[in-house]
């Protein structure tokens, strides 16, 4: 068997039913191949996209997003999503082609060293030198993606060797990695230790991250937060882990998080985190984070233990085998749950002193969050929302309550400008039967629009949101708190003209400009079939509050 | 049971270690033999700020895999987190951080030294005493070769540096476990 068509026979092992990517010379046999391969291929516009639709396809399924593109401009193009998976932990194979082996080092046409510009952002590459390898490195290849941490590897096929004759043999069972054992179960005595403390805590805070959701251990989270009244907050990853509205719900934290949930952070003598991983957009001033909190830490990488912040209990596992072991040896200590009363008084004065609001328009002018609100509503929390970065990500994280994970696929590590609207195309190819919404800001769409023709010409029905402000809103937000107002080089202007934009890519485009009609506008925009754009046009100058200032503490909170 | 109970966990009582050993470590590594290998692990130091000392790779015994022995500085990086880094390259099967007094480590290195007719017999009398070898002789250089843990090695320096070493080169250190007497 040819080895392209050995590469889409391990593909389909794998349980590969779609492929997003961009032909090219390099991989001209596996695309060969793939004509009468049982695959479905999407053939994005930019190998960019086909990088952030295979991760929006891998959030919103927790399956394993595969991304094609040949060498050279191919490869290098899929950087981006490359670096963006290995910050957010998403289960991704990137296959690339490669100039033939005889060209490989002679600077040919199209030759990019793609293992080599990708060592520091993949979780492992592959760089095939024998056809016959190609069967198990995929193997492996998913394996590795899809385990332990999850994150993106690399396989990187010379032409000449997908063109080789080989025999196929599939590949099943564990892969044997000598070096490679990720460590799921926690241990139990530290488990104990954490579950002794936690019954002796009288101001604890349970802090998630995405790694609940990559270890589907949503439940099992909401189970360990339920066996007490412990107040509970989530990352920009995690957002879902734990339903929102919720009475143990502080809202998110860090950066743009409630108060109440940056304060209970700083007051809190003990901190859970489970699957986070101490950002700086978290912690603020990390000599100032949580002073007087002692930390159990639970991660499945346990070079994410003590790497930013200190633990004093780690536990190194899957969320999902050490949650419910943590719920059990916690009840199995019967603590006495009227010892967070006074914890809860202290945050409910927060919660009262400090909700989330803005001041809303007297006139038909649309306030940011007033557009999410309305998202919300139309959508009856009940869509997958992907996103692309700055203000309206951090609105829509403050303002659009989401009941379960996977509903929210946001670039939160690299942010990416541009993730969304290629990340949608991903999340409903992967949910065709859930409405998929990609809140956009214009900033970050115009930098993929060429994906409309992406989602036009596979007819897949995103409806796009954007948050139109004219301007790169968060960095202008900067500008005006920290650069003296010297707007440099933030304003986008009215163009395009993003109806006719939308139109010319073969989507409906609609435009809302006023308060009252924005709800009926995303009305139609669901109910309307094909993709949609709706372009809102929203506050040009409204800032995102509150704030934690750049390496400033959670108790100097602005806004 | 009531919450402050004996049995619990007081918070208090919970302490975290500084990650800084304050000393020298030397890690040795036994790594898949592959193209590739030894760029994952040099671009991990580079791209967490870590600083590599000395490095030294070598065959094993078995040919599929690789040692890399390597020091690094546990008063400028936590050490634990350095090798949780590199337990998470896919191609590392095996870290050791050897303790010190457990551990056999050599290095070797060469000096060629400034060697007058005066100081000739000067130098070859520290060579002795250092259980060194001259491998190599001109009239005006004699040329050392010094095996030894790294001590050794800079206090043959420190003696010979005031001659006049015209160039130096060591290998970086080795080390291997003890073991027990009675094994």
């Amino acid at each position: 068997m040819r080895a392209a068509d050995a590469l889409c026979e391990a593909l389909k092992a794998e349980g590969v039913k779609h492929v997003f990517g961009i032909p090219g010379g390099a991989n001209l046999p596996t695309y060969d191949a793939l004509y009468d391969a049982d695959i479905e291929h999407i053939q994005t516009r930019h190998e960019q996209g086909a990088g952030h639709a295979a991760e929006g396809y891998a959030k919103a399924s927790g399956k394993v997003g595969v991304a094609f593109a040949t060498s050279g401009p191919g490869a290098t193009n899929l950087v981006t999503a490359i670096a963006d998976a290995v910050m957010d932990s998403v289960p991704t194979v990137f296959i690339t082609g490669q100039v033939r082996t005889d060209l490989i080092g002679t600077d040919g046409f199209q030759e990019a060293d793609v293992t080599g510009i990708t060592l520091p952002i993949v979780k492992h590459s592959f760089m095939v030198d024998d056809p016959r390898q190609i069967p198990e490195y995929v193997h492996e290849a998913f394996y590795i993606a899809s385990t332990g941490r999850p994150g993106p590897v690399l396989l990187d096929i010379p032409q000449d060797l997908s063109r080789a004759d080989i025999e196929y043999e599939p590949s099943t069972g564990t892969p044997d990695l000598p070096g490679y054992k990720p460590s799921l179960e926690g241990n139990i005595k530290q488990i104990r230790i954490a579950a002794k403390a936690l019954a002796n805590s009288k101001r604890p805070v349970i802090y998630g991250g995405g790694g609940i959701v990559n270890a589907n251990a949503a439940e099992e989270f909401r189970t360990l937060c339920r066996t007490d009244r412990f107040p509970v907050t989530l990352t920009v990853m995690g957002l879902g882990a734990f339903p929102a509205p919720d009475d143990q719900w502080l809202g998110m934290l860090g950066m743009h998080g409630t108060r109440s949930a940056n304060y209970a952070m700083d007051e809190a003598d003990l901190i859970v985190a489970v699957g986070a991983r101490f950002d700086d957009r978290i912690t603020g001033k990390l000599s100032e984070f949580a002073p007087r909190a002692k930390f159990i830490h639970i991660d499945v990488d346990p070079a994410e233990i003590s790497k930013n912040v200190p633990a004093h209990i780690p536990i190194v596992g899957d969320a999902k085998d050490v949650l419910p072991k943590l719920t059990s040896e916690y009840e199995a200590l019967q603590p006495d749950g009227s010892r967070l009363e006074e914890w809860w008084k202290r945050i409910a004065e927060w919660q009262r002193e400090h909700p989330l609001g803005y001041e809303d328009s007297t006139d038909s002018e649309i306030k940011p969050q007033r557009m999410i609100e309305a998202m919300y509503k139309i959508t009856e929390g009940g869509a997958v929302i992907t996103s692309d970065v700055g203000q309206h990500q951090m609105w829509c994280a403050q303002y659009y309550d989401f009941p379960e994970p996977r509903r929210w696929i946001n670039s939160g590590g690299l942010g990416t400008m541009g993730f969304g609207l290629p990340a949608a195309i991903g999340a409903k190819v992967a949910r065709p039967d859930d409405t998929v919404v990609c809140l956009a800001g214009d900033g970050s769409l115009v930098m993929v629009c060429q994906e409309f023709a992406t989602a036009a010409a596979h007819k897949i029905p995103v409806k796009v949101f954007l948050m139109n402000n004219g301007h790169f809103g968060m960095v202008r937000q900067w500008q005006e708190l920290f650069w003296d107002g010297r707007y440099s080089s933030v304003v986008m202007g009215d163009s395009p003209d993003w109806v006719k934009l939308a139109e010319a890519f073969g989507w409906t485009g609609m435009r809302c400009t006023d308060k009252g009609e924005i709800e009926d506008s995303m009305k139609t925009a669901l109910e309307t079939d094909g993709p949609v754009l709706v372009d809102v046009h929203v506050t040009q100058e409204e800032n995102c509050y509150p704030m934690i200032p750049a390496g400033a503490a959670a108790r100097d909170m602005v806004g | 049971m009531e919450a402050g109970t004996p049995d619990l966990i007081k918070l208090e009582d919970l302490q975290v270690e500084s990650g800084l050993t304050g000393r020298k470590h030397v890690l040795s590594l036994q790594v898949e033999n592959r193209p590739g290998v030894l760029a994952r692990i040099a671009g991990l130091f580079s791209r967490r700020g870590f600083n590599i000392d000395t490095l030294t790779v070598g065959p094993t015994e078995d040919p599929d895999i690789s040692r890399l022995t390597m020091t690094v500085d546990g008063a400028l990086h936590p050490i634990d987190q350095v090798t949780k880094q590199l337990h998470k390259l896919v191609n590392v099967i095996k870290i050791r951080d050897m303790e010190p007094d457990q551990t056999i480590a050599r290095e070797m290195a060469m000096f060629k030294v400034t060697a007058s007719v005066e100081s000739r017999a000067e130098i070859m009398q520290f060579a002795e005493i250092f259980r060194a070898d001259v491998i190599d002789v001109s009239r005006r250089t004699l040329t050392v070769e010094i095996t030894g843990d790294t001590g050794k090695i800079d206090a043959f320096e420190r003696m010979i540096r005031p001659h006049g070493v015209v160039e130096m080169a060591r290998t970086g250190v080795v080390a291997i476990g003890r073991s027990r007497p009675d094994a």
